[in-house]
């Protein structure tokens, strides 16, 4: 491996969270763009090619070292690390609600899924998933909330583009609304 | 054992305490388009055409139990369906003019709602595929770092504690005198002090046996001087006497 790639592989070593590529960047001012771009992809075919129980994954807006899934079990069942728990399904509309019409209201939340969110909202943002991103027009002002970094670390996501496209949809339900 | 397995056996357990029609434990469905969409989807009905009766009903019979907390949003739904299928009972007009489907504005929210189901599909795989990896180290969600604890022996809080004892008299509790606490009377004794010496401590100004009074009012008048700035107040650590020195720049002027 070259120089620079051992350099950004220490770092991520040292690293718990995803490093932003700029951040990786600054680790050696000498150093192109495209230089890390190229240094990061060593490391990963080198991950990949010589077979690491490791891999170097982008997410989060930034690189990150993970185990692979297929030693997820057997670390899990000797109580090294444990998975976080899953999110209920009521967080996960919300999220999904938040992260495609962000900045977005209480109101508008609970007029899509028709139950009261208070409670859901509160803990998405003590998880840091979600976050207060601005105050909305109209009656007492609302909340708006919109996704943090963390959300897209969660799900494994490079930025929120990667989710797809409202149209790309494949509503099951839908069909061409006939004459009534 | 599954939700539906837990149901089965309730129902089959305990046949005369429940209702015969159909219950579900609404915990399994996140709010009542939920419920709603299923009933379609079981019902294997075509959205845009909702035998509104017959689904209304079925949701009816499966609110059955209702949790308190959860009741209002399913009711509202169910006075929904109920008042749709009161409107599609009027007779419609003869086909000249448009008819005005009361089942419209539900058909869109269902649709939405849907969407937002795929996305949670779409969201739930990629939470499930970084489940499953591990990252160098867990960090949890930072807490607050705890207080830092006071750098403070017993013995410190016992000397403390003693110092106060011994400073105040007996304490009589129900014997109360008021007296007035006479600050400028204070001013007066600790610029005298500060007159003839340069430096003093806080033990020079109050006797051992000083009354509270007249602790109180030298504190006073000392936070009084101090502020005024004829005097500099110091103590070089928590407990230590404290050191009173009079201020240059008040002598000068």
């Amino acid at each position: 491996m070259t120089p620079l790639a051992k350099l950004l592989e220490a770092a991520l070593f040292a690293s718990a969270r995803p490093i932003p590529s700029d951040e990786l960047a600054s680790l050696e001012p000498e150093a192109s763009k495209a230089a890390i771009a190229a240094a990061l992809d060593e490391l990963r075919e080198h991950y990949d090619v010589d077979g690491h129980g490791v891999e170097l994954i982008e997410i989060g807006g930034g690189w990150q070292i993970l185990t692979r899934a297929e030693y997820t079990e057997a670390i899990e069942r000797a109580q090294l690390a444990s998975r976080p728990a899953r999110l209920s399904a009521a967080a996960l509309e919300t999220l999904a609600l938040i992260a495609y019409r962000q900045p977005l209201g209480r109101a508008e939340i609970e007029e899509i899924r028709g139950v009261s969110v208070g409670s859901v909202l509160k803990s998405l943002h003590e998880r840091g998933l979600i976050d207060v991103v601005g105050r909305g027009e109209g009656m007492g002002r609302p909340l708006l909330y919109g996704t943090t970094p963390i959300f897209l670390e969660y799900f494994a996501l490079r930025h929120l583009e990667e989710l797809p496209r409202s149209d790309e949809l494949a509503v099951a339900l839908r069909a061409e609304p006939r004459a009534l | 054992m599954t939700p539906a397995a837990a149901r089965n056996a309730g129902s089959a357990f305990a046949p005369d305490q429940l209702p015969p029609s159909f219950i579900v434990e609404l915990t399994e469905f996140s709010g009542p388009l939920d419920l709603l969409l299923t009933l379609i989807r079981e019902e294997q009905v075509d959205i845009y055409d909702i035998p509104i009766a017959r689904v209304a009903e079925q949701f009816l019979a499966r609110i059955r139990t209702l949790e308190l907390n959860e009741a209002a949003d399913y009711l509202e739904m169910a006075a929904r369906l109920l008042r749709i299928k009161a409107q599609m009972l009027l007779p419609r007009g003869d086909g000249a003019e448009a008819w005005d489907d009361p089942r419209a504005e539900l058909v869109r929210r269902l649709l939405e709602y849907q969407q937002m189901r795929e996305v949670v599909d779409v969201l739930e795989r990629a939470g499930e595929e970084r489940r499953s990896r591990f990252a160098r180290a867990y960090i949890p969600l930072a807490a607050a770092p705890p207080e830092a604890p006071l750098a403070l022996s017993l013995s410190e809080l016992l000397a403390a504690v003693d110092r106060i004892l011994r400073a105040s008299r007996e304490p009589s509790i129900h014997d109360v005198i008021t007296r007035s606490v006479d600050v400028p009377g204070a001013i007066t004794v600790i610029r005298a002090l500060l007159a003839i010496r340069a430096r003093a401590r806080w033990t020079d100004l109050i006797a051992r046996d000083a009354e509270p009074w007249l602790i109180l009012s030298t504190l006073l008048g000392l936070l009084e001087m101090a502020k005024l700035g004829e005097c500099r107040v110091l103590q070089p650590r928590p407990f230590a006497n404290v050191e009173i020195t009079s201020d240059a720049a008040s002598e000068a002027a």
